[in-house]
């Protein structure tokens, strides 16, 4: 009987991480870039709540509630860049962005 | 069985998800591929007992950050071509060496342990249930200053937001 252990849930936030740093690489396409931050900030919730599950406490799951509320006010001040960007060179593209060159 | 079919479902969709997010070439596609992907999460967290949880991320993620998300999509449009030529020169190899090390860690610990991760920390036996009594049992008396802190964190980054979106050049009369 193969049991649904914790090395699975740690197998699948490692993938899943890999393929948000893969998109993060090469996309270029800021928006995109920022859901592929999502993606990444994800696969270290999933981590925390797998080891609440290990550990039986129950300081995982409330680290995942300051991870969500720091990736809300991360996306929300993104966003907001990303739009002042887009009124400025109308479009999102990354490598277009000369303006903080020192 | 029904607990393999549990993890394996939404782990797919999640991997999914996660692909549609990266190589979809429409900007509402990879959107709609990121709600597959926290959507899923979700249901993994509830066979995790991290049932609270589970309902913040479908509301807050699901919700609130892609309906942020697809805001500016519409703000932005979505019919330019995204830039294909490279600026950075060798990126692709750069990236194909860190995907080299990163997929040669993960085989490195799979192989040597045959996907027993070495956990150095037993498995409790008895199961706990993230409800939401539990979570503000800690949240409002261990975890309270953190908990203080977030709260500035979000006015700093509402107020933020707002300095950067505010359009401060006189508008043409209509």
């Amino acid at each position: 009987m193969i049991e649904v252990s914790t090395d699975w849930y740690l197998t699948l936030a490692a993938i899943l991480f890999s393929i948000g740093f893969i998109g993060m690489m090469i996309r270029k396409n800021a928006l995109i870039m920022f859901m592929c931050i999502e993606l990444m900030l994800n696969s270290v919730n999933l981590t925390f709540i797998t080891a609440s599950r290990h550990f039986g406490t129950i300081e995982g799951q409330i680290s995942v509630f300051f991870v969500l509320v720091v990736a809300a006010a991360e996306v929300v001040v993104g966003l907001a860049i990303i739009v002042s960007i887009f009124k400025k060179q109308s479009s999102a593209s990354v490598d277009w962005l000369r303006a903080s060159r020192g | 069985m029904l607990d393999i079919v549990l993890f394996a479902v939404p782990a797919g969709l999640v991997i999914l998800g996660a692909l549609i997010v990266i190589f979809a070439k429409n900007p509402v596609h990879n959107a709609m591929g990121l709600v597959l992907t926290l959507a899923s999460l979700a249901i993994i967290y509830i066979t995790l007992n991290a049932t609270f949880v589970a309902m913040v991320q479908m509301l807050v993620y699901a919700g609130a950050v892609m309906t942020l998300f697809l805001f500016v999509i519409m703000m932005i449009g979505v019919d330019k071509p995204e830039q294909t030529r490279e600026e950075i020169k060798g990126q692709t190899f750069l990236v194909s060496g860190a995907l080299l090390i990163l997929g040669g860690i993960v085989s490195y610990v799979v192989i040597k342990s045959g996907l027993k991760w070495d956990l150095w920390f037993p498995a409790v036996d008895y199961t706990l249930e993230g409800t939401p009594d539990l979570i503000a049992g800690s949240l409002f008396t261990e975890w309270i200053l953190p908990f203080e802190i977030i709260s500035i964190l979000l006015i700093v980054a509402t107020a933020a937001a707002i300095a950067l979106a505010y359009d401060t050049k006189p508008r043409k009369k209509l």
